[in-house]
C-alpha cells in the first residue's frame, strides 16, 4: 500500500452512558455504548464502520465530534491528542472534520434556504468571506454536490430527500475538511438515489483526497465505497481489515451473519435463504 | 394458480387537486392479486405506488380522489362507503406501513393495540381476543408474549415495534396483506427477519401486496413486479423473468442501482440521474425519457402503452385472466425501445 500518514486515530475508546433505572427510586443502570475501540483512517482512506442498531456506531462518531465524552481512551488527529474542551483547538479541528446525518430534513433548518445553509457553515468554518466571494463559494459547492445554483434559494421542503442529502453533503464540504464522518446517510434514500450519493461522496473523496468515515448497517453499500471495514458489534469491533478480506473471507460470525442479511437482486439466492429462515422457524416451533 | 383473484384492480387512478390544479398522481394502474401470491410494486419515491394501496382501502388524503376499479372478493373498493370499506379494512385486507412507530398508538398497550380490531366488530370476547393476542405475537416469534402484552409501543425496539405492527395487521385473519415498504426504516438483519415472517405469512395462503423501492427486498419474496415510474405501471413481469432480462430501461436502471455483495467490486454504483418529474409537469411523451439513455425523439413525442411482450410463452398467457374479454397479460412493457436480452442491458 502506500505510505500516507494516518489521519485520524482511535484508541481504546470506550464510552458509558448512565440510565435511569425503570422506577422512581430505581437505581442508575450503566450502558456500555463503547468498549475499547480503536480505528484508524489514513490522510484520503475510506473507512466503513458496520453494525445493527445499538452497536454504537452513532456513538463513535459522537466521540470524534465532541458531543460525547470518553470515559477512556483517547483520540488523535495527525498523531496529538484532542483536547474536546479547548474551545480554539476544536473551532480548527471542526474545520477539518465535517459530519453528514441520516435525516436529512431532521439536519437542516426548515427556515433556511440551502443558500444559507452552506453559507452559515462557510462564515462559521472559513470566518468572514466578502459576499460576492461567499455566493461564487456557495454556488462551487451546490455544484460540486450536483445542485443547479437556483437550489440556493430553495427551502428543505421544496426538495426530494436526496437533494436535501446533497445540500447537507455541501454544508459540510464548503470549508474543505479533511475527514468527512457520514452516519447512515443513505439509509433513508432511494436506492436509486443511494447510487448517487454514493457515487458522490467517492468522487468528493478522490477529488480532494478526503477521508471518509462511512458509518451503515448495509455492507453492500460500504463495498461499493470504503476501503477498510471495521465491524461493531455490541459496543466492541469484532472484525476489521481491508475491503478484499472482510467480503472475501470474515472471519467472525457476526460478520457472516451481517453479509447474509443484505438484499441482494438475486431471486434464486434470496429465495433459497428466505425457504431456509423459514424451515428453521417452523422446526423450532 | 388458476383461482379467481383476490383483489383485482383496473384502470385506477389517482387524482389530487391543489392550489397549481388537479394533479394526476396515479394513472391507468391494473393487476391481480391470487391468495397465496406476492405482488411486488416498485418504484421511487412519489410513483405514486403508496397511493394505490391508499385509494384502494379509501384511505386517500382529503384532497385526492380515486378513479377506476378495484375489486376486492366481488366488492367494489373505489367510491365505497365507509360503512362497506370498514368491512374490509383490517379483517378483508390487512395493511402493514413502513413506520411502526407512527402506525402504533403511542399510549395504548400492546394488548390493546392488538385486540381493539376484533373487540370493536364484536368479533371475539375479551378472554378469546387476549388468546388471539398471544398466538399471535408467538407468530411472529416474539418471546415472552404474555409480558409484551402489558408493553407500551415505545418500550420496544424498531424490529420488535414492526413485527408487533405485522401481529396487529394479521389479528382479524386478513386474506390480503398489504405492505407499505414494511422493511425501508429497518437494519438489514432485521430487515432479513421481517422478510422471513412474511414469507411465512404468505405460505398461509395470504395474498400480499408489497410495495418497495428496493428491488433487493423484492427477490425472495415476491411472485411477480409491477414497476411503477411517475405513476403508471412501465414494466410488469415474473420476479425471476424481470431480474433475468428487464425490458424497461428503468427497471435495468434500478436493478443496477441496488449494492451488491458479489461480482466485480466496482467501486461506482450505477444511479439514475436526474429526478423523476413533477406530477404537474410530465412530458408528454414517456415520463422516463429525459432520464433514458436509450430514448430517441419518438420516446419524447408519444407515450408507449402498456403492451404485452411478443415472446409471451403460452403458459404465461395461459395465467393472464380476462375481464371484458381483454386478457390481462403478466409479462407487459411501456417502452417504444425496450431492451431485447441480456447483452443490451451491461
Amino acid at each position: 500500500m502506500s505510505t500516507t500518514s494516518t489521519l485520524l486515530q482511535v484508541e481504546r475508546v470506550s464510552v458509558r452512558y448512565t440510565l435511569r433505572g425503570a422506577g422512581l427510586l430505581a437505581p442508575a443502570r450503566a450502558l456500555e455504548a463503547l468498549s475499547d475501540v480503536s480505528i484508524a483512517i489514513p490522510e484520503g482512506g475510506r473507512l466503513g464502520v458496520v453494525g445493527e442498531s445499538g452497536s454504537g456506531k452513532s456513538t463513535l462518531a459522537r466521540v470524534l465530534l465532541g458531543l460525547v465524552r470518553a470515559q477512556a481512551g483517547r483520540v488523535a488527529w495527525e498523531g496529538r491528542t484532542v483536547d474536546y474542551d479547548d474551545a480554539t483547538a476544536m473551532r480548527s479541528l471542526r474545520r477539518e472534520l465535517q459530519v453528514v446525518f441520516q435525516d436529512p430534513f431532521g439536519s437542516l433548518d426548515p427556515r433556511m434556504t440551502a443558500g444559507q445553509v452552506v453559507g452559515e457553515a462557510l462564515q462559521a468554518l472559513a470566518g468572514p468571506v466578502a459576499t460576492v466571494a461567499a455566493q461564487d463559494r456557495i454556488r462551487a459547492a451546490l455544484s460540486e454536490v450536483g445542485l443547479a445554483p437556483a437550489f440556493a434559494n430553495r427551502y428543505p421542503h421544496e426538495m426530494s430527500g436526496g437533494q436535501c442529502q446533497r445540500v447537507a453533503i455541501a454544508r459540510a464540504i464548503v470549508a474543505r475538511p479533511r475527514l468527512l464522518v457520514c452516519d447512515e446517510v443513505v439509509s433513508a434514500l432511494d436506492v436509486s438515489v443511494q447510487a448517487q450519493i454514493v457515487n458522490l461522496l467517492h468522487e468528493l473523496s478522490e477529488r480532494y483526497q478526503m477521508s471518509l468515515l462511512f458509518i451503515s448497517h448495509n455492507l453492500a453499500v460500504v463495498r461499493h465505497l470504503c476501503d477498510d471495514v471495521a465491524v461493531l458489534c455490541q459496543g466492541r469491533v469484532v472484525e476489521q481489515g481491508s475491503r478484499d478480506a472482510i467480503f472475501g473471507d470474515p472471519q467472525v460470525q457476526y460478520t457472516r451473519e451481517l453479509l447474509a442479511a443484505v438484499p441482494e437482486p438475486n431471486p434464486t439466492l434470496q429465495r433459497a435463504r428466505i425457504a431456509l429462515a423459514v424451515n428453521v422457524s417452523r422446526v423450532k416451533r | 394458480m388458476t383461482s379467481a383473484p383476490l383483489l383485482r384492480v383496473r384502470d385506477l387512478g389517482v387524482d389530487f387537486s391543489t392550489s397549481q390544479g388537479a394533479v394526476q398522481a396515479v394513472s391507468g394502474v391494473s393487476f391481480d392479486v391470487r391468495a397465496g401470491e406476492c405482488l411486488a410494486v416498485v418504484g421511487e419515491s412519489g410513483s405514486g405506488k403508496t397511493q394505490v394501496l391508499l385509494a384502494c382501502l379509501g384511505l386517500l388524503a382529503s384532497n385526492g380522489t380515486a378513479r377506476g376499479s378495484a375489486l376486492f372478493a366481488d366488492r367494489e373498493l373505489i367510491g365505497a362507503g365507509e360503512r362497506s370499506l370498514n368491512a374490509v379494512r383490517g379483517t378483508g385486507i390487512g395493511l402493514l406501513t413502513q413506520d411502526p412507530l407512527s402506525s402504533l398508538t403511542p399510549h395504548l398497550r400492546i394488548e390493546t393495540l392488538l385486540t381493539e380490531g376484533l373487540l370493536d366488530r364484536g368479533l371475539a370476547t375479551r378472554a378469546a381476543a387476549r388468546e388471539r393476542a398471544l398466538q399471535a405475537l408467538r407468530d411472529v416469534e416474539i418471546a415472552d408474549p404474555e409480558s409484551r402484552l402489558r408493553q407500551y409501543p415505545h418500550e420496544l425496539s424498531g424490529g420488535m415495534r414492526q413485527r408487533v405492527a405485522l401481529a396487529a395487521a394479521l389479528m382479524c385473519g386478513p386474506q390480503l396483506l398489504f405492505a407499505d415498504e414494511p422493511t425501508t426504516a429497518l437494519d438489514v438483519s432485521v430487515q432479513a427477519r421481517v422478510l422471513e415472517l412474511l414469507a411465512l405469512v404468505r405460505s398461509r395462503g395470504v395474498g400480499m401486496l408489497l410495495v418497495t423501492h428496493d428491488l433487493g427486498v423484492v427477490a425472495g419474496l415476491a411472485d411477480r413486479v409491477a414497476v411503477m415510474y411517475s405513476g403508471r405501471i412501465v414494466e410488469t413481469a415474473t420476479t425471476d423473468e424481470l431480474f433475468r432480462a428487464p425490458k424497461h430501461p428503468y427497471t435495468a436502471a434500478l436493478l443496477a442501482a441496488v449494492p451488491r455483495l458479489h461480482g466485480v467490486a466496482q467501486s461506482r454504483l450505477v444511479g439514475i440521474a436526474g429526478d423523476p418529474p413533477q406530477p404537474s409537469a410530465r412530458p408528454p411523451g414517456c415520463a422516463f425519457a429525459p432520464r433514458c439513455g436509450r430514448a430517441v425523439d419518438r420516446c419524447s413525442d408519444s407515450r408507449p402503452e402498456l403492451t404485452a411482450s411478443a415472446e409471451v410463452s403460452p403458459l404465461t398467457t395461459a395465467q393472464g385472466d380476462s375481464m371484458d374479454g381483454r386478457a390481462w397479460p403478466i409479462t407487459a412493457v411501456a417502452c417504444h425501445r425496450p431492451l431485447q436480452d441480456r447483452a443490451e442491458i451491461a
